[in-house]
């Protein structure tokens, strides 16, 4: 019976949202219809050709010199330099989550496996994680050039920890990750005030921002996506260590 | 098409909500609900025959035919954000397991005692 | 495109319905790890390759690793 009334009440928020998406009338105007944006209409117009300060032009990859934003990533450029309080304010959040996880079930110690794992499972498990970790480097360097950037490059690291934290029984996370992420959420705010004291606005981009399309271009972006995704990475690998710490015994 | 189905995702969500009683299952309907809110946030950004919005040696102008950023930098955030609460909801079962022995909703108010 | 996107659409309210109304949790945990993979294509069909590849590595790994170290710690008889 109340899984009847749940099923009914779903049902009708979802005829309700569907009859929003198809009216015609000028309250539901925000909503468009799908692939029929028009994106002049849109502030995402001003971040795709990078005049939000000004017009600069057409942006070429590979020619121009000294745009804007000198990400060829349009996502990052909005994430790390238009809208950079907002991922700082998203750090924090997640920074809160661990911390949180941390004091609830984190401190006791790791309970030993029923089986034996196999040296050639640890070694080679080892191996792949210093792969992993490379990888997620080269993710979150190349945060502006290519799909990624420090969030996930920061989840394949803590892929990497995963891998061996279950590969070895006796592994835990070295107690040194706490430090680097609190250093690293300073150097972020460091960063942004660097900024205010530089061009008087909060986390803006003071450095050159180079030919789009090279690696050394887009001015902060590659190294606040660098902080980010050690942050992340850090975080998030010591938020696996509390998962697999076992209660009760210190 | 994929607009229906994200608010049939985030319909689901809402029955899980109402319907279940066990703790976990709860954070799996959130789950399934917020998968559907992001999927639904890109595609009010999609433009029809819209590129990638990466620039690149071969899509090498910025007055081509992209879709919107915006809603997938917010997007992208979001997903991350979602994975700290899954983390502290589940630390939180994992205490309210300890204190009460138990993660069904009846047996913790004790109906059925 | 179409034809693709509806298949992936129905597969995915088919396995979100699953991981609420499974018995096991277990159960429940890996449909949405599968959920969450076919939200990566959909993500790809959608042009949003940076959003696919952060919800590959999250949803699809972390999440899950996260749920089942979970159940691991309930233990044997809450998990089914």
């Amino acid at each position: 019976m109340k899984k009847a009334i749940a099923a009914l009440i779903a049902f009708l928020f979802f005829l309700m949202f569907v009859n929003i998406l198809n009216s015609d009338s000028e309250e539901f105007k925000g909503i468009p219809k799908f692939g029929e944006v028009n994106l002049t209409e849109r502030v995402s117009n001003k971040y795709i050709s990078k005049s939000v300060s000004g017009d600069s032009g057409e942006i070429v990859y590979g020619k121009t010199e000294n745009a804007e934003s000198g990400s060829a990533n349009m996502v990052t450029s909005i994430v790390v330099n238009y809208r950079s309080f907002d991922t700082l304010g998203e750090v924090t959040v997640l920074f809160l989550a661990a911390t949180g996880v941390a004091i609830l079930i984190g401190g006791g110690q790791r309970k030993s496996l029923a089986i034996s794992v196999n040296p050639i499972v640890k070694i080679s498990a080892r191996i792949i994680a210093t792969l992993l970790l490379a990888f997620g480097a080269y993710v979150f360097i190349h945060g502006h050039l290519t799909p990624g950037g420090g969030f996930p490059g920061g989840t394949i690291i803590a892929a990497g920890t995963l891998l061996m934290l279950v590969a070895d029984d006796k592994k835990r996370t070295s107690k040194l990750l706490k430090i680097l992420e609190g250093t690293m959420g300073f150097l972020y705010v460091v960063i942004g005030i660097a900024g205010l004291l530089v061009t008087g606005s909060f986390l803006k981009n003071f450095l050159p921002t180079g030919t789009m399309g090279n690696l050394f271009s887009a001015g902060l972006i590659p190294i606040i996506y660098s902080v980010i995704g050690l942050k992340v990475g850090a975080e998030l690998s010591a938020l696996l260590d509390d998962f697999f710490a076992e209660e009760g015994r210190k | 098409m994929i607009q229906y189905f994200s608010i049939m995702l985030i319909a689901i969500g809402i029955y899980g909500l109402l319907s279940q009683k066990n703790l976990v299952k709860l954070i799996v309907s959130l789950n399934i609900m917020e998968l559907g809110v992001n999927i639904f946030i890109i595609s009010i950004g999609y433009v029809a025959d819209g590129k990638v919005p990466i620039l690149s040696p071969i899509v090498n102008k910025s007055s081509m035919n992209f879709v919107d950023p915006l809603p997938q930098a917010l997007v992208l955030t979001a997903i991350v954000i979602g994975v700290g609460v899954t983390a502290l909801a589940l630390s939180l079962v994992l205490k309210v397991k300890e204190s009460y022995g138990t993660i069904e909703l009846d047996e913790i108010r004790g109906d059925n005692a | 495109m179409s034809v693709i996107s509806f298949i992936i659409g129905i597969v995915l309210v088919v396995s979100a319905i699953i991981a609420i109304e499974a018995k096991k949790l277990i159960t429940s945990v890996v449909m949405l790890s599968l959920a969450s993979l076919l939200a990566v294509v959909s993500f790809v069909l959608l042009k949003a390759p940076d959003v696919a590849i952060t919800e590959a590595s999250v949803g699809a790994g972390l999440t899950t690793a996260i749920f089942l170290l979970t159940l691991k710690r309930l233990g044997r008889r809450e998990s089914e």
